[in-house]
């Protein structure tokens, strides 16, 4: 076995991170910022012994200076003055989990003590989204459809409902619905994986066969691009997988941190015939896509130029490259191009937990890509995102069965780590969307739950009504916690000729946000906002409005919202309820069109054709199972809106845990 | 002589300005550099050993934090159901947020780190709550609500 410091570059060799606190020598490249990072080179003995004489004597200075604080903080941690809503580093904005709304927790006093039961828990396990039996799952890995089955692989975590000891799940499919779980495909048993079988890609070559590249976080923790493949290309289910004997087969190009070089593509062709692929990383904050060639998947060629990189953004991770049609809303083998072709440049940031992509040109002479709109690059705050609320890591593939690309995500928790470990899991896969670009406006994907998802639908409702201003009506389908919804909205013109010419209605749109000033919802406006609250209570003391809000522009254009409240979704105080959503491009002549899937403890909303898109994970105390309800409301000051929709009851696709009966059932169908 | 002292003296005052720059960037200075001081390991410690360190005082105070809870059964019998919930919420940070966050750190991907770091404040806050207004623990929550924030300043730079 070969050992894993021979293949190391130089910077990696030298580090030590099973021993955090062994000092690490100054890098392979200078850094004019200050980074407290970079350690200063080595002196020599006496001036380092010396040194430390003199450290010990400065830090009992500062000890001393300090006075009995530091004693205390040692031993007995006593409470200090400080608040925890002062400013933080890098904090403020970037992140959903923002201290102040955790610590000032709602209640207090006068509200009774709220505590988690099983009833409650078990409840919040979904029926028709993708999701092992037990335990932690994160990134979705290698998707792609093989004689009849479509294939999901997963991080997970065999041993506990939080992030750690990574290995790769499997499960089949038909129909990327109704799934069967099938034994780990891959565990953590070489040197260049058993610190964590990471994130990968599958490629589907011509012949055929599957090549499978992923991330190995070493013995020595240094990440790594492994190969591995079915071991036997006649099972369909590819039950067993072969990593190859001369893994790792690519280590961390100089310049680029050990670990900071994760989660391989899909390979696309190049002019030359060869096989291209991109990998995430950064230099300092600049995150960036480096690009390598391969014929065999063996052996790479580094290209000296990226794919892209985009400063100030932080870590890609999970980057996806992919082409789209401009003129048809199918899909795109990954080597397709051509004219009436665009590529997205997609990427998963450590930053912020957002990810973001954008639409724009590859050229392959040269394996670059740039942005069709540079001020909304990949990444930038102002980018555009495939989904609002909480969804990362999301993965494309080629669909060549159908013709289509499918999106998969992960869609983590949103309570406490506590509620996970007593439920006994985390995490879900969103529904696999199909994705294209939006050929009316040309900028931006659409994305829509794959059709198959239909195939849950039960009894439905269909209703038409009209919902005058500030009211809230319950919308009678029986049970409410597994639900399909189809609407369509239209403002009455009177109602909209009256805003239009209403001067004391102020332009508001260019400084709206949904999630702004905390109001979501309940504010109330001269046109909404609209929409639907899933998972309420009779009384609405816990629900989950989805709406329109529709803001006046200040060339009084309207600019239309889309978002998903979920400051009252639930009353537990422990668990983060944010209010997501974005602007939704509406164009001339259409009407409001939303739709939303309801499954429990997620919500998936899509706006205007899948235009915005959001997912929302909600955990209600008293709105689950017969209680939890659906109602309509307009919370507009006087205009008038109606609403012509349908609901369908929607069944479990019944994941079943691994057995050949269970396979053969799906079979059948 | 004078020479090597002075090289030798200004040395070591960036040495220990590594705690204090990192120490600077999170919300509370001096919680952190008296934590970092305590710890022999601190004045020789990149950003990635400093956030393992502050993860090992979580671990401290949660566990003296159970000990405390599990005083209470006796002492305030009244207290029953919020003290097993806290009991619960404590156990937690030990045995999942702590390994979760020394794995991630460990590995180069920190957000699980600091996932697991904001949790610590998340069950301290729940477990306090869990009192209403009348908590005997309020100072020991109020601590891992600090030390949880400062963790995840920390934790934050590596990303």
């Amino acid at each position: 076995m070969a050992s894993s410091d021979a293949l190391l570059p130089i910077s990696a060799r030298e580090e030590e991170p099973s021993c955090p606190y062994t000092k690490l020598p100054d890098g392979s490249r200078s850094d004019p910022e200050t980074h407290p990072r970079r350690r200063r080179p080595y002196k020599g003995l006496l001036a380092v012994s010396f040194g430390l004489l003199l450290i010990a004597f400065y830090v009992a200075l500062i000890a001393t200076q300090d006075g009995s604080r530091s004693n205390e903080a040692a031993n007995a941690i006593d409470e200090t003055e400080k608040t925890t809503s002062s400013s933080r580093a890098r904090l403020a904005g970037v992140s959903e989990k923002s201290n102040d709304g955790l610590w000032k927790l709602s209640g207090g006093r006068n509200t009774p003590a709220f505590e988690w039961n099983n009833s409650m828990l078990s409840w919040q396990r979904t029926a028709f989204h993708f999701q092992p039996e037990e335990n932690w799952m994160n990134d979705p890995n290698g998707p792609l459809f093989y004689k009849g089955w479509y294939h999901f692989f997963y991080q997970y975590n065999p041993n506990a409902a939080v992030w750690g000891d990574i290995v790769w799940g499997h499960a089949v499919s038909r129909d990327l619905i109704h799934w069967v779980h099938l034994p780990l495909a891959m565990v953590a048993d070489q040197w260049y994986d058993s610190n964590g079988v990471w994130t990968g890609s599958a490629t589907i070559l011509p012949d055929g066969s599957i090549v499978m590249l992923y991330t190995g976080s070493t013995d020595k923790a240094v990440q790594v691009q492994n190969l591995a493949y079915p071991e036997d290309l006649n099972d369909p289910l590819l039950l067993k997988w072969v990593k190859f004997p001369g893994n790792p087969v690519l280590v961390p190009p100089p310049g680029i941190l050990p670990k900071d070089f994760r989660d391989p593509t899909t390979a696309w062709k190049t002019p030359e015939g060869k096989w291209r692929i991109t990998i995430g990383s950064k230099i300092n904050k600049t995150g960036i896509s480096l690009v390598y060639d391969t014929t065999d998947f063996k052996t790479y060629e580094k290209l000296d130029t990226l794919l892209h990189g985009v400063p100030n953004t932080g870590m890609w991770e999970c980057v996806d490259f992919y082409p789209v049609s401009k003129t048809a809303r199918k899909g795109l083998d990954t080597s397709v191009n051509g004219p009436d072709v665009k590529h997205i440049v997609k990427a998963s940031m450590d930053d912020t937990r957002f990810d973001h992509y954008a639409v724009g040109t590859y050229f392959e002479s040269n394996g670059t890509w740039i942005p069709d709109d540079p001020t909304i690059d990949v990444g930038m705050s102002s980018s555009l995102r495939y989904d609002y609320g909480k969804f990362y890591a999301s993965k494309t593939f080629y669909d060549q069965n159908k013709g289509r690309r499918i999106l998969w995500s992960w869609i983590g928790e949103s309570d406490s780590e506590a509620a996970d470990v007593q439920k006994g899991w985390s995490s879900l896969q969103g529904i696999p969307r199909t994705v294209a670009l939006d050929t009316k406006t040309g900028k931006n994907l659409v994305q829509s739950p794959v059709e198959e998802i239909k195939s849950l639908r039960l009894s439905s409702k269909k209703f038409d009504l009209e919902l005058s201003p500030g009211s809230v009506v319950p919308v009678d389908v029986g049970t409410a916690t597994q639900l399909d919804i189809e609407a369509e909205f239209e403002i009455k013109k009177e109602s909209l000729d009256k805003f239009f010419g209403d001067a004391s209605v102020v332009a508001e749109a260019e400084e709206f946000s949904c999630e702004k000033n905390g109001a979501g919802s309940t504010v109330r406006n001269a046109l909404g906002p609209f929409g639907f609250s899933v998972l309420a209570t009779e009384s609405l003391s816990e629900q989950t409005p989805v709406y329109f809000y529709i803001a006046k522009g200040k060339d009084s254009k309207l600019k239309t919202f889309f978002c998903t409240d979920t400051s009252r979704s639930s009353v537990a105080n422990d668990v983060i309820k944010p209010i997501y959503g974005s602007v939704v491009p509406v164009l001339k002549g259409e009407k409001l069109t939303m739709r939303i899937l309801v499954d429990h403890s997620i919500v998936e909303a899509f706006g205007q054709g899948g235009r915005t898109c959001i997912t929302s994970r909600v955990y209600p105390t008293t709105a689950i199972y017969g209680a939890a309800k659906l109602f309509l409301f307009n919370n507009a000051l006087d205009a008038t809106v109606t609403a012509s929709f349908k609901v369908w009851q929607m069944n479990s696709a019944f994941i079943h845990p691994y057995s050949e009966e269970a396979v053969r059932a799906l079979t059948r169908t | 002589m004078k020479l090597i002292v002075m090289v030798m003296t200004m040395m070591m005052i960036s040495e220990g300005s590594m705690i204090d720059q990192t120490c600077k960037q999170t919300p509370d200075f001096k919680l952190c550099v008296s934590l970092l001081n305590s710890d022999p390991r601190g004045s020789s410690a990149d950003t990635s050993g400093l956030a393992l360190i502050l993860i090992d005082k979580i671990k401290v105070l949660a566990t003296k934090t159970l000990t405390e809870i599990n005083g209470l059964y006796k002492k305030r019998p009244e207290l029953k159901q919020a003290l097993d919930q806290c009991s619960r919420r404590y156990k937690t940070i030990l045995n999942a947020d702590v390994p979760e966050a020394i794995e991630a750190i460990s590995k180069g991907v920190p957000k699980f780190g600091e996932d697991g770091v904001m949790d610590a404040g998340v069950e301290a806050s729940a477990c306090e709550e869990g009192f209403q207004g009348k908590s005997p623990l309020t100072s020991l929550t109020k601590s891992m609500q600090n030390i949880s924030s400062v963790t995840r300043a920390v934790v934050r730079m590596l990303l």
